[in-house]
């Protein structure tokens, strides 16, 4: 029951800046998660893949380039098709005003440049456990990620 | 009870604690002749010029570019017309990535974060009604640098000038791309090729130009302490050292083309210090490892600037300030060329507002408040002295890390061990800020509840996008497709041996070949790095 939480942090598209994903990889392995990074440089569907496989709870996404709307649409309609549903965080470079639009998507959390380490614990501890029984209640674990 | 009351600690962001007061006994073992000297002469202490910004002040050179080449030409006009003297061209990531921008991978960052430019006639666009012969340009370009350098000393012989003649600088320094910033294509082995020849080329056709500016910046902005920063940027410097010497060039033949690129947040004067200690050491390199004779291949050349890394979300008016005070740090340094980050920059690509602001910054420090009046004025401060030595030789010494814990940078950056050290100094940073120990006015000092600040948002244009993919499709239809066909087989057979890239580079980009195509060539035959992503 009590395994611990699996964060995979994700680095989409041809944005550079891995600082941040770094830095909150460790710091969310530094609080007890197990914690897989993609490295730079990943497709929507080699970061789907990679959940698919690593069999995570949460799913975070570090964009600094200002594409994240397209990217975020994309990957939640990939997580969609394969009834993958882990809790999906956004941080990096996120203008308050696109906030709303990435809920909407169905990002769980937006986390930009400068969030507090705690908050982010805090909300995956809060909410992953639920996210995972959902998850599983589904089966829905047996796909490939093979969506466009 | 208050004899301990000033006993406060103070240690500097690279390890080095600093005493309350500084006197003469902190430079008993100083030589002045030998440590300091004169401006203009080794081992450089104080500056590369004898006369400094007395003779010439430094060259403002803000980094810009953004939509299709159109959109980019109109913003170099505007810093021209408002006083800047030197372009720094920013790409957008398919660029810097060798992508069209009609491959399915760049959708959605065609023109975003610089301009996208595919074939010869963007470049030919983007420099339209520039003088070139005047302005020098530097090209913010690396895994693909090659490529955009031939596009560039096409585009100078178009506008009338002799490659001989060309002037500028191609950031093409791929080793810190591996550490921060992201933006390499090949491994690590051909990219250093790519390197040697972009070196061996210019070093015979193109003589004025700087082939490479080598970063310690990006490093630095990854997390790197200053220390770390300079002793990285050097071990890569000495690794492209070695390679034009292996092309059977003489370091004083390349060696001071080499330049450099480095960060300036921070402490004031353990940047100061930084940089004069950076001098100092690069000359004794280049005197004692590679033999160098003339003192212009002993001079380490730089642009100090950005400060990106010290700029907050939180409160974006600070960042002006911020600007001003960095700004005063790299003309206390000695600096060759500066730029600044703009106060928005946190949050998008800068307005024209913002970038006039950094601009009339810098202008404001030349024109106003003496810094150019006399050659390095800090010069004989006990403290600053004192600290210029403590960090030559904790560079040193970090360098000898690099060469005996990890077995040189190469292996280091291929294997992931620089990553590493430099993501867990960006964590400690990180946790310094959020506990307070670092103190960051805005974010963990004087902060204050904000509603959206009042940035105005750089709009990221679709129809941009369409109008590159249009433009090229158009050009890719008109181009003699045998020509582009034979260029493109000398291309590959260049890489596929070990002869040099950069001829048959220039024949493809004179034939319209487009960028993508030239870098799906070297990508077949060079193979993709394999990132080492444990932490």
């Amino acid at each position: 029951m009590s395994h611990p939480i699996r964060v995979l942090i994700a680095k989409p598209g041809l944005d550079g800046h891995d600082r941040g994903a770094k830095v909150v990889a460790l710091a969310l392995r530094q609080a007890g998660f197990e914690v897989i990074y993609t490295g730079l440089h990943q497709t929507v569907e080699q970061i789907v893949e990679a959940a698919l496989q690593e069999d995570v709870d949460v799913l975070g996404l570090s964009i600094l380039s200002g594409a994240h709307l397209p990217i975020a649409g994309k990957l939640m309609a990939c997580l969609d098709e394969l009834g993958l549903r882990p809790l999906v965080l956004v941080g990096g470079n996120i203008p308050r005003l696109d906030v709303e639009a990435l809920s909407g998507l169905g990002v769980a959390a937006v986390f930009p440049t400068g969030s507090r380490f705690e908050a982010m614990v805090d909300f995956i501890r809060g909410r992953a456990a639920g996210s995972r029984a959902e998850q599983e209640g589904e089966g829905a674990n047996d796909h490939e990620a093979e969506c466009a | 009870m208050t004899t301990k009351q000033n006993a406060r600690e103070v240690i500097l962001e690279s390890g080095i604690p600093v005493k309350a007061v500084f006197g003469p006994q902190d430079l008993a073992e100083l030589d002045w002749a030998r440590d300091i000297g004169e401006p203009g002469q080794f081992p450089f202490t104080r500056g590369i010029h004898p006369l400094m910004y007395r003779a010439r002040p430094f060259t403002m050179r803000q980094y810009a570019g953004f939509g299709a080449p159109e959109e980019t030409n109109q913003r170099f006009k505007f810093l021209i017309a408002n006083g800047q003297n030197a372009l720094n061209v920013a790409f957008d990531l398919p660029t810097q990535m060798g992508l069209d921008s009609a491959d399915p991978l760049a959708e959605g960052e065609i023109g975003r974060l610089g301009m996208a430019v595919d074939t010869l006639a963007d470049m030919e666009l983007a420099f339209a009604g520039i003088p070139i012969e005047q302005i020098s340009v530097s090209l913010t370009i690396n895994a693909v640098a090659a490529p955009l350098m031939a596009m560039y000393f096409v585009v100078a012989e178009r506008h009338g000038i002799p490659l001989t003649d060309v002037r500028g600088t191609a950031q093409n320094d791929i080793l810190k791309e591996y550490i921060g910033r992201g933006a390499w294509v090949f491994p690590v082995e051909p990219a250093i090729r790519l390197i040697g020849d972009t070196i061996e080329f210019c070093a015979r056709n193109v003589p004025k130009y700087y082939p490479v500016s080598v970063c310690g910046y990006h490093i630095r902005e990854s997390g790197a302490n200053p220390v770390q920063e300079i002793a990285y940027a050097f071990c890569i410097a000495r690794e492209y050292v070695r390679v034009g010497v292996a092309r059977g060039l003489s370091a004083d033949e390349f060696a001071g083309r080499l330049s450099f690129n480095f960060d300036i947040f921070g402490n004031l004067f353990e940047q100061v210090a930084k940089f004069r200690a950076a001098r100092r050491l690069w000359a004794k390199i280049m005197s004692d490892e590679f033999g160098a004779q003339d003192p212009e291949t002993m001079k380490m050349k730089m642009i100090a600037g950005g400060g990106g890394g010290g700029l907050t979300v939180e409160q974006p008016e600070n960042n002006i300030t911020r600007g001003a005070y960095y700004a005063l740090i790299s003309a206390l340094s000695g600096a060759q060329t500066m730029a600044l980050c703009s106060y928005d920059e946190a949050f998008t690509i800068p307005s024209e507002k913002a970038a006039l602001i950094s601009l009339r910054t810098m202008q404001i420090l030349v024109e106003e408040i003496g810094l150019c009046d006399t050659v390095d004025p800090l010069a004989g401060s006990y403290y600053v002295e004192w600290l210029t030595g403590e960090m030559e030789k904790r560079v040193r010494a970090e360098m000898q890390r690099v060469d005996s814990e990890w077995g040189g940078i190469v292996e280091a950056v291929r294997e992931g061990a620089v990553q590493r050290e430099v993501a867990h100094q960006a964590w400690k940073y990180e946790q310094g800020l959020q506990d307070g120990s670092i103190p960051k006015v805005g974010v963990n000092r004087y902060r204050v509840d904000e509603e959206s600040p009042q940035v105005e948002l750089h709009p990221y244009q679709p129809e941009q996008a369409e109008r590159s993919i249009r433009r090229t499709a158009e050009v890719v239809s008109n181009r003699d497709a045998h020509a582009v066909a034979q260029a493109l087989a000398h291309l590959r057979e260049a890489a596929v041996t070990d002869q040099n890239i950069m001829p048959a580079t220039m024949e493809a980009v004179r034939a319209y070949a487009t960028l993508g195509e030239m870098t799906k060539i070297m990508k077949e035959v060079f193979g993709e790095f394999r990132e080492p992503v444990g932490l």
